[in-house]
């Protein structure tokens, strides 16, 4: 058993990147569609997009986790892992909706005026000249989503899928060393938030605009 | 002989490589106006740290009513209430009342009783004639008026000196005469003052001593009527022509330096 | 959804006793927090070295790992070091810690916004450094981080949702609990998203109200907030 732990432990931590690499793109596309339908979706789109993003941020995520799960393999047969990590990124699209409507909303109408100026639809506008602004204002705070979900991944062991608490919940119990088992797991969740911060931070740096460097408060 | 109240002997004062003042000496006596002029970044700011022990000297001594403050036994924080301090961004704490901003160092350092802290703030208050905003906070005042409540505050310790550090020159124009104002009313009372400031008016004025600094040394000192009218070095006459520009609207000064007075 | 009103009304009494459980978990690990924040930023700021790295150390760690994981580490790992703890208290003090981690960077961001400039002008008065801290940084600090601070009472409050996962009878475990009895997890979940959903727009609406009410006139400042837990 001792000999297996390594092996354990790396295969539980493949499964928590995986769910979040899974859970992090879902939520983002859902985010970006709802806060594109929030900000230009007009009245009625745009209060029901409201009620959601109130709805995904004031649940907590644990129990959105368990609805969704049960909703979710009430419609198609999923495995854990699925059905966990599509949950996890729909909890997940509510705070980013919030971040990216920031964003949308700092960089403002006074460019969507402009580009209204010379022509251009208003899908057009957001396409070309709201969105690759906006996207660029959001890292600082989407790199804090990100480590977020990441931490929130631990909370998918609940529905059994073997990421690294759920591994070290098992080797524990087999062990009788908890301590050294979630130790472990803390330790490699605190490399892996640390690196996804590094890693958006250099994301950062590498995509600013020259001279353009208001950020956006979420 | 008269009695120095503050002896400043040959302190320097660097910043990692950088030596910002270079053995200067000065004494001031008692009920003395002392005024500091000089271009930016000389030194002046720190010179008046380094009294107020906000700043650490490296070598020289001070010397407060003939004791040194400088060495390591002496207590900062006891050396600081006798030396008050006025800042050009007057620094009032945000959180406290015009009143509670003087009264707090009675209560907290001093620690007088309440209802004596506030009589004696109050006197404070109406000394620099803000009896009436005692309830206001900072951000209720104008400028000229939150320097004016710095100054209370700074008094209210009973200062043996007290320290200006160009207390006029972030407020309006027509702020900068009510706070020079409460100053030379402090200098015909006798208190013992030391200010960097570049109002040539107040200095000709109230000072008895105008000292010129530039790069970390005292270049030339003396009575502002000889400053003024026969400086001995041409740096100081160049400065003075350049700050006269700069503060123009003093027109019933004749040209500094200008010899045929 | 009459058999969805059914099902909240009749497991009513249940939920009213989660939800006083979780408020507890709420109030107590907030309290604890905002005692071990406090200290821990102005360490951070005014220590010396090594307390500095200590307070670093604390904040960082908590704020990098997962509640959960923080929670199983004192709920299942202390009892290998002989300390064994029963669940509420395990649940309190892994929370309270955890905050305190948050809390910490809320003040932190406070007293940095308040700057050195407040320090110097009390000290010139002679105040003590320990002084100018607890009387002219920490009061307005206290203020300005207010509407930051703001959320995480409600990230707390959502937090606790993982206690569910070492039997502590909160809400949520009540949710398993009605979900079992009536064979309809999806309602038993839903209720409980209900009841939560509520207690955090009540937490929202009265931290509000204080924000509003304790702004010194002419004073304000506004630090980024983000999701915390
Ligand atoms: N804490 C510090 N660390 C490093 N250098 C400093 C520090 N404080 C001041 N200096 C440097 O010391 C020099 C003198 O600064 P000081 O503020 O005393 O000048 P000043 O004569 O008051 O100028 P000003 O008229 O602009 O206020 C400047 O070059 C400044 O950059
Ligand atoms: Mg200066």
């Amino acid at each position: 058993m001792l000999s297996q732990i390594p092996t354990y432990i790396l295969s539980g931590m493949a499964i928590t990147i995986a769910v979040t690499l899974v859970a992090l793109p879902m939520g983002f596309v859902l985010g970006l569609t709802f806060a594109l339908l929030r900000v230009y979706g007009g009245k009625f789109l745009s209060a029901i997009m409201a009620a959601y993003s109130t709805i995904m941020r004031g649940v907590p995520p644990l129990v959105l986790l368990f609805v969704l799960y049960f909703i979710i393999s009430g419609v198609i047969n999923l495995t854990p892992f699925w059905a966990g990590s599509l949950a996890l990124g729909v909890v997940s699209s509510g705070y980013q909706l919030e971040i990216i409507r920031g964003a949308l909303c700092s960089v403002g109408s006074t460019q969507m005026t402009a580009a209204r100026a010379i022509g251009m639809s208003r899908a057009k506008a957001v396409r070309y000249i709201i969105l690759p602004q906006a996207l660029r204002l959001i890292i600082p705070s989407w790199s804090n989503e990100a480590s977020v979900v990441l931490k929130d991944s631990s909370l998918v062991s609940a529905l059994g899928v073997a990421e690294i608490t759920r591994k070290s919940q098992l080797i524990g119990a087999s062990t009788y060393k908890f301590l050294l088992a979630f130790l472990t797991a803390a330790l490699i969740y605190f490399i892996l938030v640390f690196l996804t911060n590094r890693l958006l931070d250099y994301v950062e740096r590498k995509t600013r605009i020259p001279g353009f460097s208001h950020h956006s408060t979420l | 002989m008269d009695k120095y109240i503050l002896e400043i002997q040959n302190i320097s004062k660097r910043y990692g490589g950088n030596v910002i003042l270079k053995d200067i000496s000065l004494n001031v006596r008692e009920g003395d106006t002392v005024v500091i002029i000089g271009p930016s970044g000389t030194g002046k700011s720190t010179l008046l740290r380094c009294i107020n022990l906000l700043t650490r000297i490296d070598t020289g001594k001070i010397l407060l009513d003939g004791k040194d403050i400088t060495t390591k036994n002496v207590s900062e924080d006891e050396v600081r209430q006798h030396v008050g301090m006025v800042f050009q961004n007057f620094l009032l704490f945000n959180h406290l009342t015009a009143l509670d901003n003087v009264m707090i160092g009675l209560t907290k350092v001093r620690k007088m009783p309440a209802n004596q802290a506030k009589e004696k703030a109050m006197q404070e208050l109406r000394r620099v004639g803000l009896a009436d905003r005692a309830s206001h906070y900072p951000g209720q005042l104008s400028g000229g008026q939150q320097q004016r409540v710095a100054i209370a505050r700074a008094l209210a310790m009973d200062p043996r000196v007290m320290l200006f550090d160009e207390p006029t020159s972030a407020l309006d124009p027509e702020l900068i005469g009510e706070v020079l104002e409460v100053m030379r009313k402090l200098a015909e009372e006798g208190m013992t003052m030391l200010c960097v400031t570049h109002e040539m008016g107040f200095a000709r004025e109230v000072a008895d001593r105008i000292i010129f600094m530039e790069h970390g040394v005292i270049v030339e000192e003396g009575p502002p009527a000889e400053l003024f009218y026969r400086p001995k070095f041409e740096r100081t006459r160049e400065f003075l022509w350049k700050i006269t520009e700069l503060y123009g609207k003093h027109k019933d000064e004749e040209k500094p330096g200008d010899t045929s007075t | 959804m009459s058999e969805w009103f059914t099902l909240f009304s009749n497991s009513l009494p249940e939920f009213w006793k989660g939800t006083l459980i979780t408020l507890l978990l709420t109030s107590t690990g907030l309290g604890i927090g905002f005692l071990l924040g406090i200290p821990a930023a102005v360490i951070r700021i005014y220590g010396s070295k090594y307390l500095r790295w200590l307070a670093i150390g604390y904040i960082e760690l908590f704020r990098g790992t997962p509640a959960l994981v923080q929670l199983f580490v004192i709920y299942y790992g202390l009892p290998d070091m002989g300390i064994t703890l029963d669940r509420i208290p395990a649940a309190i003090i892994a929370l309270g810690l955890n905050s305190g981690a948050y809390q910490a960077e809320y003040f932190r961001s406070a007293i940095q916004a308040i700057g050195h400039d407040q320090m110097m002008a009390a000290r010139a008065i002679g105040m003590s450094r320990i002084k100018a801290i607890w009387n002219i940084i920490l009061p307005q600090a206290m203020r300005l981080v207010i509407p930051a601070w703001s959320n995480e009472p409600v990230s707390l409050l959502k937090t606790t949702a993982i206690a569910f996962l070492i039997a502590v009878p909160d809400l949520m475990t009540k949710a398993k609990m009605v979900a079992t009895r009536t064979y309809d997890p999806i309602g038993a979940y839903l209720a409980v998203a209900v009841i939560y959903l509520i207690l955090v727009v009540i937490l929202t609406a009265i931290l509000e109200y204080i924000s509003r009410k304790s702004r010194i006139p002419g004073f304000d400042l506004e630090i980024e907030a983000q999701r915390s837990t």
